[in-house]
């Protein structure tokens, strides 16, 4: 997003008229959105009233405040702001990003209504800001900053911040969800990748990662609440809940997965397979017509029993198979993948004992029943309805807060050590005295387990157990989660699954094109940002290590991290 | 062939009861021979080093020792236990450390990090205080507790590779070529470390191309060349030997 710098001669003969350009650009951005962008009132939420800005021209206005905002931080009643956060990187960001975003809109008006005659004075006005305001930032000069490490910390500002954060989030992912018209769709994301892009120059994420260093607890309690409030905004639809318990289920996965592949450096092929074991254990164990298993305990041991048959099938395939490493593990992986759905599918009486009714699975499972709860039926809470998929929402949450803990916990224990260090130099380890071999069923069995977990509640929440749902395809997306995300965090893995599930599903019209465009993007990924969308330092480190600057960036962050540990 | 100190016709070392005993040793790469019978010992509280050219076959002894390959023949004995088919991770829990040849640091973990992985066989409560220990060894550690050891120079990776080593409270500490790579200031440095340690009660068993450095630390030292020991005396026996002068130490 990035045009050619200007020379520096040119920038600092016409440095004060970046500022006013860029200001001015913003108002206009600002401003547009209140008047009518286009004649058609059928097309794209009705962007024809002015005073009633809708979909595009909201979008164009919150580009726009962000705008005035940089612009005030780097000069006029909030310069002082401007001392911390590089406000002309962040103009000059949102300058070419806002440009991009009205090119769009226009693109968008004239495909709906048929031709760039419909546009009205408002989205012109738009265009004419967003020029404006690139052309204004590129004349903006950096100025001198000071480093975030020094900040003094007001933390009841900053908790304030992590709340507001979370509930833009909320707003947003309410907002973008109910959105049918895939153009609204995609504007929204244009706008908040501009958005985020422009913050993220200014680095306003800086410090907001050093925010959340120091107030770790009250961002992940705030995250679960807007997690566990999400439901509330949906009005009992149950469209939207659907895709969110989808999303959830193969964010747990993914986190399971996140153990084998990110921390312990192991590539597994079929990681699907320990989801499908735990999800037919659930199916056998559920009363269903079909269940070719007449015994039906308490969910809860259902779980564990789905569970550990995950981890059994970990411990036999990889104890003969993690002696190898790299490719090969990948290749025997993969097989085993193959292995469990075939076998799945053949288990019908016919070669062999009854067990899933081959090809048409165990469908009809009825809906989990805890503690007189019916997961099957609407509930109303404080006035609203939460319907069936909310039920299996909350539970979901609570799974995957428990996987995140074993995922965190895990992390930073000597276990996770070791992990690291295999994955780093699996012959010195062994010198060191870790049990590599060991070291590496457990990482194997524990991801298992985890898959398996979720698998006993993905039964329920299908209905139905099939072989076709866990073809090889379903790890392969699993693995490029991890991968688009970044290897060995927790947010950049939700971030993944979370893209790789709901994309799909809200852009129905790209369905055919959808394996295409994932290469395309995991291509782009590994060319510009090998280390995924949110990366762990160590993961950076590994992919640029000439970066000394980067190297003491981590130095930094490990001094901020020690810091309360040498007070205490 | 020197009179003084040719194997046949010397009187073993008088040396303290034997800590590790290594008979007869023969290690494989598939069809060729790396170490073809060789046999040593180690004493408590000793530094015996191991010299030798490239190929001699002195690393694959060491790595024989903790585990990390297997002998074709022969045996190993430590404090009285045969350990030759004990796995590598339980080798470190009897108390043998290796600190390996290139030293093998993690170079995307913390120093502190790498430190505390020396410790990993380790339960007890004291692993704290070990590392107080490692950096007052190595002052420069504790500087750079929180920095990624691939960032380091050699000579420091050096010493985080030794520190890292003493982390798992060893008996006996096997140095591979710890002054590979270094200058002669660091390499000085490193032996000065290596007398402390000696000092303090670890018993050690160094390997060196460095051969003049090796032997003067050494309480007895053995010459290897291509999988056999050809030569073997005290350390200062061996450093006025004429054999190893003219072979090892460059002169005429």
């Amino acid at each position: 997003m990035n045009l050619p710098t200007l020379p520096d001669t040119l920038r600092e003969q016409h440095s004060g008229k970046g500022w006013p350009l860029a200001l001015v650009g913003s108002l206009l951005l600002l401003v547009s959105g209140l008047l009518s962008w286009s004649f058609d009132p059928s097309i794209l939420g009705d962007i024809s009233i002015a005073f009633w800005p809708a979909s595009l021209q909201l979008f164009a206005m919150i580009l726009g405040a962000v705008g005035v905002l940089l612009a005030l931080m780097h000069r006029g009643p909030l310069h002082r702001l401007g001392d911390w956060f590089d406000t002309a990187l962040g103009l000059r960001a949102l300058g070419t990003g806002s440009l991009l975003f009205v090119v769009f809109s226009l693109v968008a008006i004239a495909s709906e209504a048929g031709g760039l005659v419909n546009v009205n004075p408002g989205g012109w006005l738009a265009l004419a800001g967003a020029l404006l305001l690139t052309v204004g930032a590129r004349f903006v000069p950096q100025r001198q900053l000071n480093s975030f490490a020094k900040a003094k910390a007001n933390p009841v500002l900053e908790i304030v911040v992590i709340v507001l954060g979370m509930a833009a989030i909320l707003f947003g992912a309410a907002y973008v969800l109910g959105r049918d018209d895939p153009w609204i769709f995609v504007g929204f994301l244009v706008m908040a990748a501009v958005a985020f892009m422009a913050l993220a120059r200014a680095g306003f994420f800086t410090w907001m990662s050093h925010v959340a260093q120091r107030h770790r607890h009250v961002l992940t309690l705030a995250a679960f609440v807007v997690a566990f409030l999400f439901p509330f905004t949906q009005d009992g639809s149950d469209a939207n809940m659907s895709i969110a318990t989808q999303v959830l289920i193969f964010a747990a996965t993914a986190i399971g997965l996140n153990i084998v592949v990110g921390l312990a450096g192991l590539l597994d092929l079929g990681y699907i397979a320990f989801l499908g074991s735990g999800a037919y254990v659930g199916a056998m164990m559920s009363n269903a017509a079909s269940a070719t298993i007449g015994w039906k305990p308490p969910f809860i041991v259902v779980m564990l029993i789905g569970a550990c048959v995950a981890a059994t099938l970990g411990l036999i395939i990889g104890s003969p198979t993690l002696r190898v490493s790299g490719d090969y593990l990948a290749i025997v992986t993969l097989a085993f993948g193959e292995i469990f759905r075939l076998s799945m599918f053949n288990l019908d009486g016919n070669n062999g004992p009854d067990l899933t009714n081959g090809p048409n699975g165990i469908p009809g499972i009825p809906d989990l029943n805890l503690f007189g709860f019916d997961f099957g039926k609407p509930h109303t809470v404080f006035g609203i309805q939460l319907g069936r998929f909310s039920n299996y929402y909350f539970i979901l949450l609570l799974l995957i807060g428990f996987i995140i803990l074993v995922f965190t916990r895990l992390n930073n224990s000597r276990i996770g050590r070791g992990w690291v260090a295999i994955r780093e130099d699996e012959r010195a380890a062994e010198a060191m005295g870790v049990n590599t071999f060991g070291l590496k069923l457990l990482g194997f069995a524990v991801g298992a387990f985890l898959a398996g977990l979720a698998g006993t509640i993905k039964a329920h929440q299908d209905t139905a157990a099939s072989p076709d749902q866990y073809i090889f395809l379903e790890s392969a997306f699993l693995l490029a989660a991890v991968v688009l995300g970044g290897m060995g965090t927790v947010a950049g893995v939700l971030i993944g699954a979370t893209i790789l599930k709901l994309l799909p599903e809200k852009l129905r019209f790209f369905s055919e094109y959808r394996l295409l465009l994932f290469g395309l993007l995991l291509v782009i990924m590994m060319r510009v940002r090998p280390e995924g969308l949110i990366a762990s330092k160590r993961r950076q480190l590994e992919f640029h290590e000439d970066d000394e600057e980067l190297a003491q960036e981590v130095q930094a962050d490990h001094l901020i991290d020690a810091a309360p540990e040498a007070a205490r | 062939m020197s009179h003084a100190v040719h194997e046949s016709d010397l009187t073993r070392p008088a040396s303290a009861p034997a800590m590790l005993e290594v008979k007869d040793l023969e290690v494989s790469y598939g069809k060729i021979k790396a170490v073809k019978g060789i046999s040593f010992t180690v004493g408590q509280g000793e530094v015996v080093s191991l010299i030798g050219t490239n190929g001699a076959g002195k690393t694959t002894t060491l790595r024989t020792i903790s585990g990390l390959l297997r002998p074709s023949a022969g045996s190993i004995t430590f404090q009285g236990k045969r350990i030759d088919d004990v796995p590598a991770h339980e080798i470190v829990v009897l108390g043998i450390a290796h600190c390996p040849e290139g030293r093998r640091i993690f170079p995307q973990m913390t120093v502190e990090e790498n430190l505390l992985l020396g410790a990993f066989t380790r339960e007890d409560g004291e692993i704290g205080k070990d590392l107080q220990e490692a950096y007052e060894l190595f002052p420069i550690l504790q500087e750079r507790s929180k920095q990624p050891a691939g960032t380091f120079s050699g000579g420091e990776q050096q010493m985080l590779a030794m520190g890292r080593a003493m982390m798992s409270r060893p008996k006996l500490l096997m140095l591979d070529e710890p002054s590979m790579g270094l200058s002669p200031l660091m390499m000085k440095r490193i032996m000065t470390t290596v007398r402390t340690l000696q000092d303090r009660g670890t018993t050690i068993l160094l390997v060196e191309q460095n051969a003049q450095a090796a032997l003067r630390l050494a309480n007895k030292g053995y010459v290897l060349e291509v999988g056999k020991v050809v030569l073997q005396g005290t350390g200062r026996e061996l450093l006025t030997s004429d054999d190893v002068r003219k072979a090892y130490l460059g002169e005429d």
